[in-house]
């Protein structure tokens, strides 16, 4: 017996797809979960990244937020907010919200601080208002990184969407929980398979913009040799990236 | 709360199954990524190759993972070997990169006065690069520590027995008390890990206590390194 | 002219970068401020276009007090050359140079054209006027960097230490080319380094700033080396020792002036035994010929 033949045969069986509960339409909730998810995290996490990164206030406290964030056992919060608010969306999309937030921030904050301080030095100097070196210098310059956080906080939200079919009927894990209730193991390897394709496919068109992101002159030459240490803080060894589910 | 004090000792044993499921995970992780890390970092074209496969291997979300890996390395599903060999997987994916970037850290005029003054590149690798990147290395376990943690409640959701089991029994019996103890003694559970790491850096690090906030110059950074002494 | 009167400057954390500072800074000449690291000669800098505020005291120009003008218009108004050129990496020459008449509503086509005409100012090839600040060498960067704060036609330039990132020899040939500039425009020029042989080459008048901002002494170049106010001076301008120490020694007829190594700095040519040159500020000084020798 060959588990991934039997898995493959489940992906492409015909009865598999039609109706609310076939590969597309889980296809679609997982993906749309995710895309609602990561904007309403942009809402609040961009603008508040943005504001601590161009003043340099309240780092310290994200940093915390984020980190102590990290420990915080995805499943634990989702199991949590599902007993408060009760089985369904709701409590996906309140707990992965917050998850999403912190890489985000993240992202946001370290761009601008990513930024060499003599070129905002200068920007101010020739006489541009503080809106105006947020908007021509420091978000041009710190989208890789932006980028980066969101590209962080979309691969957990897919991630741990698959885990929240725990506790709601929706998206791709809605396969692996039924066949492992049913010793399902065809049914169990179909949808882990799909749920690993669109992390792949979502990293790779994530990972293709942040490239595409890059300012032009940034990435044509060298950057200055001391970049990193004419930066306001070295955004170092604190990676976005907390793995998701 | 009175759930609490009924089910202590059901909390301790879970808190055992957790950090036997997550130390492994830990330890494996970073003795791999040594050599994997140092060859991303010593060759350019392997660079891009291992980085990128480290990448995706990261990009794999778990639960799937779990699914998957007994297929292909014969682990039974809900055995914690399972569980172990998943989460080292991350924590390798996550510690090749930090490797390579740490010894990318090391100062060149340092490697190439090593060189100089005699050491074999095996020799320098243990005695200088790898204690140099040293900081960065340090980082990069507290991460995975602190994750791996985080991550390992999710084989609860196959029946793997761990701090994760409180929220999938807490959320079946409706015990709000039960999930909350889950989150809060795997938080605890993965400050004390972090704080055993730190402790640890500061033990085999000891030049990294009084340099942290004046910049090391490299020359004071090689100089009261202890195994410099024994090869010189 | 701007008018310091009375400026402090005391920073959050306590340091006293400025402490009671008066100086005028005349109109159409270049005043060089120089000092070492410490002497507060940068805030003074920025002072003027209100990167940084005073604690106490005014900055006046040509009679209105900066405090009364809003910093943006103020820094609009105000060539600021800084000493990584601080251009913006995204952007190429020709935007950089433009960037703050753009800022200003000078429609794109206008300040495009000025800002390419500025680049031949600069003694730049227009060629590179596409090109992203990575792909030029240092000393064109800080040619840009002079092109944009000259991008607004300002009556006042600010340089802070604007040549003291590339290497000896581009820096010389950008102090030439600052000469020249300074010849044809005849802006007000501040000019903030540490380095005293380029506040004596660029500088019509100099204050000699020890800690805290206390001017250890104001004058020409000449001035200050015939008359160092005090031993700090003398020291600091090495009128005691080296290159500045100059005798007169006797070469076949001749006179030839030569430094405290012995080396010959140049001959002694004019009337050596008259009654002197006639007036001017540099009259107590002898003209000399140098000879051909290092570079200093």
């Amino acid at each position: 017996m060959n588990y991934f033949t039997d898995a493959v045969a489940w992906l492409l069986d015909p009865a598999h797809y039609p109706g609310p509960t076939g590969i597309p339409a889980r296809l679609g909730e997982q993906l749309l979960f995710t895309v609602v998810t990561l904007v309403l995290a942009s809402v609040i996490a961009i603008p508040v990244g943005f504001l601590i990164g161009h003043t340099g206030r309240g780092r310290g406290i994200a940093v915390a937020t984020s980190g102590g964030l990290r420990a915080i056992p995805t499943l634990g919060l989702l199991t949590l907010v599902a007993l408060w608010i009760g089985i369904g969306l709701g409590a996906p999309y309140v707990a992965l919200t917050v998850l999403a937030i912190p890489p985000i921030l993240a992202g946001a904050y370290t761009g601008f601080e990513a930024v060499n301080r003599a070129t905002i030095d200068a920007a101010r100097a020739v006489g541009m208002t503080e809106l105006q070196i947020v908007r021509h210098v420091e978000i041009p310059l710190g989208l890789p990184l932006l980028i980066g956080g969101l590209r962080s906080a979309t691969l957990q939200v897919v991630a741990t969407a698959t885990l929240a079919a725990y506790v709601a009927d929706f998206g791709l894990g809605r396969f692996l929980f039924a066949g492992l209730k049913t010793n399902d193991y065809a049914q169990m390897l179909g949808g882990s398979i799909l749920v690993i394709l669109l992390a792949l496919v979502l990293e790779g068109l994530f990972a293709g913009l942040q490239k595409l992101v890059v300012p032009r002159g940034v990435a044509v030459g060298r950057p200055p040799v001391d970049r990193k240490a004419s930066t306001r803080r070295r955004p170092g060894m604190e990676p976005a990236i907390t793995k998701g589910i | 709360m009175t759930w609490l004090w009924s089910n202590l000792d059901l909390v301790w044993l879970r808190t055992l199954d957790h950090i036997v499921l997550s130390l492994p995970p830990i330890l494996l992780s970073f003795v791999f990524a040594l050599p994997l890390g140092w060859l991303a970092n010593r060759y350019r074209p392997t660079r891009g190759a291992i980085l990128s496969i480290a990448g995706l291997f990261y990009a794999i979300p778990s639960l799937p993972l779990l699914f998957i890996l007994p297929v292909i390395i014969g682990t039974s599903l809900r055995s914690p070997a399972n569980l172990i060999a998943a989460l080292t997987l991350y924590g390798l994916a996550l510690m090749v990169r930090v490797v390579a970037d740490g010894l990318a850290s090391v100062d060149p005029d340092v490697r190439q006065s090593a060189t100089a003054v005699g050491f074999s590149a095996w020799s320098r690798f243990w005695l200088v690069e790898l204690p140099l990147a040293g900081p960065v290395l340090l980082a990069g376990v507290r991460v995975v520590a602190v994750s791996t943690v985080s991550l390992a409640t999710v084989g609860a959701v196959i029946g793997a027995k761990s701090l994760g089991s409180l929220f999938t029994d807490g959320f079946q019996r409706g015990i709000q008390v039960e999930i909350i103890t889950g989150i809060v003694a795997t938080v605890l559970l993965a400050l004390v890990l972090d704080g055993a790491v730190v402790l640890l850096g500061r033990v085999l690090m000891p030049w990294t206590r009084r340099t942290r906030r004046i910049r090391p110059a490299p020359a004071a950074v090689l100089g009261p390194m202890p195994v410099v002494r024994s090869v010189a | 002219m701007i008018e310091f009167r009375s400026v402090t400057k005391e920073f959050p954390d306590g340091t006293l970068a400025v402490d009671d500072f008066s100086l005028t800074v005349p109109s159409h000449r270049t005043t060089v401020l120089v000092g070492s690291s410490g002497s507060g000669k940068t805030t003074l800098l920025r002072m003027i276009n209100r990167m940084v505020d005073p604690t106490s005291g005014t900055i006046e120009i040509d009679g209105v007090s900066v405090a009364s003008l809003e910093p943006v218009k103020l820094r609009r108004s105000i060539g600021y050359v800084m000493q990584n050129s601080g251009l913006l990496p995204h952007r190429t020459v020709v935007d950089n140079v433009a960037t703050v008449p753009l800022l200003r509503g000078v429609p794109r086509r206008t300040a495009r054209a000025d800002a390419l005409r500025l680049l031949d100012t600069v003694g730049l090839d227009r060629a590179i006027a596409d090109r992203y600040p990575s792909q030029l060498s240092g000393g064109q960067q800080q040619r840009v960097g002079v092109a944009r704060g000259l991008a607004v036609d300002p009556n006042i330039l600010l340089m802070d230490e604007p040549f003291g990132a590339v290497d000896p020899i581009v820096r010389a040939e950008l102090q030439q080319e600052l000469i020249r500039l300074q010849h044809e425009l005849g802006k007000t020029v501040v000019f903030v380094t540490h380095d005293i042989d380029e506040a004596f080459l660029l500088g019509d008048q100099i204050a000699i700033l020890r800690e805290g901002g206390r001017i250890a002494q104001l004058g020409t170049p000449a001035e200050i080396l015939a008359n160092p106010a005090d031993d700090f001076v003398a020291s600091f301008v090495g009128a005691d020792r080296g290159k500045r120490a100059l005798h007169v020694e006797s070469q076949d007829g001749s006179d030839v002036l030569v430094d405290s190594d012995g080396r010959p700095a140049g001959v002694l040519v004019g009337q050596r035994s008259g009654a002197g040159p006639s007036g001017g500020a540099r009259s107590d000084v002898p003209h000399i010929v140098p000879t051909e020798g290092p570079p200093r």
